[in-house]
């Protein structure tokens, strides 16, 4: 196996997971909030709670068909670009991508049409079970997926013999050191970066002169969801940290641009880290505020990159970069959700053309910050597969770099065309934006299907 | 050590039973996108599509079981098989992505919608056309040595596979034109009577080639089927195979409506236990048996809890969203 396939195995697996990623983050999160408008329309029988979720359906459906697609591709992935990990951690990692299937898969897909097309076929409660099922779904898809994950990165539970993982015991194979961390702080990920997608599309259409409480419901709850779960995420993402810290020691040196063991290591808010001179240019920083941070006293030890081999560390300018783009943007999700939360108490929201223009702009940085996390989390865990056992450059399967190459190529193609249509089609949506429901029967349309 | 005989056995019927199932159901939903080009009508098209839209990635869900199983269960056939495989895999992925976001971006769209109606086709051809080449592959045996897949990116293309790609096409077509005949009236469902003629034609056809070809060019396959006292115990098989497909050639020509579906599924299963026969217990014909490929038994007796608890929740539910959305369909179907 030449370098060349295993960067290019990676590239293409980066770039088909990281495109998948975004799609689920959004579902997870939408869901919810569609289970919590269905809920609030049975409760008050107000009709704009039930147009709310006609329009957000249609966008969920939207990216659900999208996560469905580039998750299949994901599941045979494993054995096309990673035959080598495949191997050697079936055991632990299949069964629970299988649970993944079983519990959360079908669960989805099994209610999903009854979610969008049953409105006039079954009881409203039988419909607020499908919505209820869809979300449930969500959730345990991420429950499976971030155990096989976390145990990746902490991993435990196993033995390992003649370079095959075998599972002494199942639970703490999923509950691993890392697990609830990762899974807390993906969950709510999902839920803040869906809060303010919905704020800000919320925020785009009430510019656009659309001021029916259909709109208004949508902007208040992103808004306040937004301010209530930001700060959560700064608690939750704290804690994943110190855990990292434990367990990945050199992933948060990277992470912090730290070279050398340090006590009272400094917070390097902005620097070009040097790989070969081992070093950070241009650094700018704040001193003893690493070790404040990460071992709650300010003098106390950080271990630095220098520990270990080159060969054994990540690519510290990307995890160093992608850390302070996913910390810039937490920054400002709380900023602008709390400025509109506040706006909102005030009752000055709605003529704040400046801050709906700016809201609607911050509205992907829920999005953009998860692609940064999971670059911190798996670049910072190079160049381990799993950490410290299987290194990923034996974990490739024997394809040479030609049909990588080309596959890359296709799927680089496929995926930014597919890109393009899904935020047309979701233009195009928001453009028209919710339709009155009354309980009058509705006119038919001309097309059905998923419209 | 019985179990640790016995696990594999089970979990090989379990894959295939997911393998059967994703087949017949994803086989009608994507024999609608073959024979989406050649449907009467546009307003015919919105039916065929509407007629699946709810249920499809349902259906799709049982291939990731298929693979999340294998993965699980026969870790070692999953990266073999994948590896040999590597390009109809990838082309079918994008081919799978391609036809399903279809579903959600045809009705949205206006002037682009022939772009959709093609990937919609086009997708739904092309996966049912790499799944062929992957079958004949598998049928046809991988080279392996210590564990690991040995020979070339296009080892996967030769006359054979062809057949069997080909073969699958015109089957899975078969599949979507008697599903068609069940869910349709009018005009749509007698085009579906008539291409479902033709189909089943082919689909014999290429079942006869695939069936003599494989045991002229295998010999153990030939053994298995043609040694004494196996023939008389396999005689059934093609037995009942002509019988059914007899009984659908004159159900067609009757006005039946739900019979010609069933016994084309009836057909597909037949074939699916000709190819069982044929490569059992090979995890990877022609040498790696599923005793060779599985996981460690505590790994597969913790997912086949999962499998015996939930399978059967799965198929209730399943069968509860198929009854929601049971009888006609027609183009403004589901509000």
């Amino acid at each position: 196996m030449d370098l060349d396939a295993v960067l290019l195995a990676r590239i293409q697996f980066a770039f088909t997971i990281g495109f998948h990623i975004l799609f689920p983050t959004l579902t997870i999160g939408l869901a919810s909030f569609l289970l919590l408008a269905e809920i609030r329309w049975l409760r008050t029988g107000d009709g704009e709670w039930k147009s709310l979720y006609r329009f957000w359906s249609k966008l969920f459906a939207l990216a659900f068909g999208m996560g469905v697609v580039s998750g299949v591709v994901l599941s045979y992935q494993l054995g096309t670009n990673w035959g080598g990990f495949s191997t050697a951690t079936s055991n632990v990692i299949g069964p629970l991508l299988g649970y993944e299937v079983l519990t959360a898969f079908f669960l989805e897909a099994g209610f999903l049409g009854i979610m969008l097309f049953g409105w006039n076929r079954v009881p409203r409660g039988v419909h607020l079970l499908a919505t209820a099922m869809v979300a449930l779904g969500t959730l345990l898809s991420a429950f499976w997926v971030l155990a096989a994950n976390s145990w990746m990165h902490t991993p435990q539970g196993h033995t390992l013999r003649d370079g095959i993982f075998y599972v002494v015991d199942f639970q703490a194979v999923i509950f691993n050191p890392s697990f609830p961390y990762r899974f807390a702080h993906m969950a709510v990920a999902s839920y803040l970066t869906t809060a303010l997608v919905v704020a800000a599309v919320s925020a785009a259409m009430i510019l656009r002169g659309r001021r029916e409480r259909a709109v208004r419901y949508g902007l208040a709850y992103g808004l306040v969801l937004a301010a209530l779960l930001a700060p959560v995420q700064v608690v939750i993402g704290d804690l994943h940290g110190l855990n990292v810290k434990q367990h990945q020691p050199i992933k948060v040196a990277a992470m912090e641009g730290l070279w050398e063991t340090t006590r009272g290591a400094p917070l390097v808010l902005f620097a070009w880290p040097d790989r070969e001179a081992e070093t950070n240019r241009y650094a700018i920083e704040i001193p003893k505020a690493a070790s404040l941070i990460l071992t709650h006293d300010p003098d106390g030890e950080v271990v630095g990159l220098r520990s270990v081999p080159p060969g054994d560390r990540p690519n510290v300018p990307l995890v160093f970069f992608a850390f302070r783009l996913m910390i810039g943007l937490g920054v400002i999700m709380l900023t602008v959700s709390w400025i509109g939360s506040w706006l909102l108490w005030r009752g000055t929201l709605l003529e704040r053309r400046g801050f709906l223009r700016l809201l609607a702009w911050t509205g992907p940085s829920g999005l953009v910050a998860v692609l940064a996390g999971w670059v911190v989390a798996e670049a910072g865990r190079q160049p381990w597969v799993v950490q410290g056992l299987l290194r990923t450059a034996d974990a490739v399967s024997p394809v040479t770099a030609g049909p990588i190459a080309a596959s890359l190529a296709a799927f680089i193609v496929v995926y930014l065309g597919l890109l393009v249509a899904f935020l047309a089609y979701a233009g195009k949506l928001v453009a028209r934006g919710p339709q009155a429901e009354g309980d009058t029967p509705e006119p038919k349309l001309q097309m059905a299907g998923r419209s | 050590m019985i179990q640790a005989d016995l696990l594999p056995v089970i979990w090989a019927l379990v894959i295939a039973f997911a393998i059967a199932l994703y087949v017949i159901m994803d086989g009608f939903d994507l024999g609608i996108g073959i024979l989406f080009p050649f449907a009467p009508s546009h307003a015919d098209r919105d039916t065929m599509m509407n007629s699946v839209a709810p249920v499809w990635d349902g259906n799709e869900t049982w291939l990731v079981l298929g693979g999340a199983g294998l993965f699980a269960a026969f870790p070692l056939a999953y990266s073999v098989i994948l590896s040999a495989t590597y390009i109809p895999i990838i082309v079918m992925l994008l081919a799978l992505v391609l036809r399903g976001v279809a579903f959600e971006f045809r009705f949205k769209a206006e002037k682009s919608r022939f772009l959709w109606d093609i990937a919609f086709a086009a997708g739904s051809t092309l996966a049912a056309l790499a799944q062929g080449f992957v079958l004949g592959a598998f049928i046809d045996g991988i080279r392996v040595i210590d564990g690991r897949f040995v020979g070339g990116a296009f080892e996967w293309l030769t006359p054979f596979n062809g057949m069997t790609a080909l073969g699958l096409v015109a089957g899975y077509a078969l599949l979507g034109s008697t599903w068609l005949i069940w869910k349709t009236e009018g005009g749509l469902q007698r085009w579906s009577r008539q291409r479902a003629r033709v189909l089943l034609l082919a689909v014999l056809f290429f079942v006869a080639v695939v069936s003599l070809w494989t045991p002229l060019s295998h010999e153990a396959i030939a053994a298995r089927w043609f040694a004494w006292p196996n023939l008389l115990y396999l005689s059934p098989v093609p037995v009942v195979t002509g019988t059914l497909a007899l009984l659908l050639w004159r159900g067609l020509g009757q006005e039946r409506e739900l019979a010609p579906f069933l016994l084309t599924i009836g057909l597909f299963l037949l074939s699916f236990l000709g190819l069982g026969i044929s490569l059992w217990p090979y995890a990877v014909p022609p040498e790696m048996t599923i005793w060779d490929a599985a996981a460690q038994p505590e790994s597969q007796i913790f997912m086949l809890v999962g499998v015996v608890l939930l399978i059967p929740l799965i198929l209730a539910y399943t069968a509860y969203s198929y009854w929601v959305f049971r009888g006609k369909v027609g183009g403004d179907f589901y509000r």
